[in-house]
């Protein structure tokens, strides 16, 4: 196997894929679920730029991978005020936890 | 060259996205994930998409870490992540597993030939994909009302129990 630049960026996106999997099974604090998407989303962008690169149809590549930011920022914001506010009402982050609470 | 900036940019952001998920504060984690934005844009940068990569660099490590920072003073030092429900050598082989299955369907990918004719972010953007644009708006507007969410002081339902 040759190992081009694309290949490279191939390689880093299946493993910043893997990680954020890894950290979203493992992790229960919803702040850092939060945290955990932007970083497979981040993967989600790279894989987009390098399917338009490898297409020969960068732009179509990067709005899509602009819409994809977007999303992701608000993702970020919707998911920290859910955290806050649960943090406010509940006392806790944990969310085995929250789940476990009635009423 | 080339390789090797690829090589030092995406080890980067590999190992400061394993240090943000195993980091026991989420302040240093939220450190960490902006390091992930800067050395994911500058991959980006490496592959020609300049504008994407300036959106990624401000958005990424600007705003969000903001928004983090702030969620996490907000929330208190007692913002801990606690021990995982389902067992690390588990979860790790798991994902081992998952992502030896998609390099194995996505290599052969890289192989083709990148095909020919090309638009430019500008008018990729603003004449083919129209839907995209509008769907932004929509998205803006409700993360300004999330953003609402994240700053009000009151807790619903406060002022019901002071008026009994």
């Amino acid at each position: 196997m040759t190992f081009t630049p694309l290949n490279i960026v191939l390689f880093g996106i299946i493993a910043l894929l893997g990680v954020g999997f890894y950290g979203l099974l493992i992790t229960r604090n919803l702040i850092k679920i939060v945290m955990v998407l932007q970083v497979l989303i981040k993967s989600v962008i790279l894989a987009l730029v390098l399917a338009g690169k490898l297409s020969g149809n960068l732009g179509l590549g990067q709005s899509t991978a602009a819409t994809v930011i977007v999303a992701d920022t608000i993702v970020a914001v919707v998911g920290l005020a859910l955290a806050v506010q649960v943090r406010r009402r509940l006392g806790t982050l944990d969310v085995p936890q929250i789940s476990s609470m009635r009423g | 060259m080339e390789s090797i900036q690829y090589t030092v940019f995406l080890l980067g952001a590999i190992f400061c996205a394993y240090r943000a998920i195993v980091a026991k504060r989420i302040l240093s984690a939220t450190i960490y994930l902006a390091c992930i934005s800067a050395l994911v844009s500058a991959t980006l940068y490496l592959l020609g998409a300049a504008q994407v990569a300036v959106m990624e660099l401000s958005v990424g490590a600007g705003l969000v870490t903001v928004l983090l920072v702030y969620a996490v003073s907000v929330v208190g030092d007692d913002a801990m992540d606690p021990a995982s429900v389902i067992p690390k050598p588990l979860a790790f082989g798991v994902v081992g597993l998952v992502a030896v299955l998609l390099g194995w369907m996505a290599f052969p990918a890289v192989r083709i030939t990148a095909a020919t004719g090309s638009f430019d972010l500008a008018s990729s953007l603003w004449q083919n994909r129209v839907l995209d644009v509008w769907i932004q708006i929509a998205l803006i507007f409700s993360g300004v009302m999330g953003v609402l969410g994240l700053l009000s002081e009151k807790v619903p339902g406060a002022k019901e129990e002071v008026e009994q």
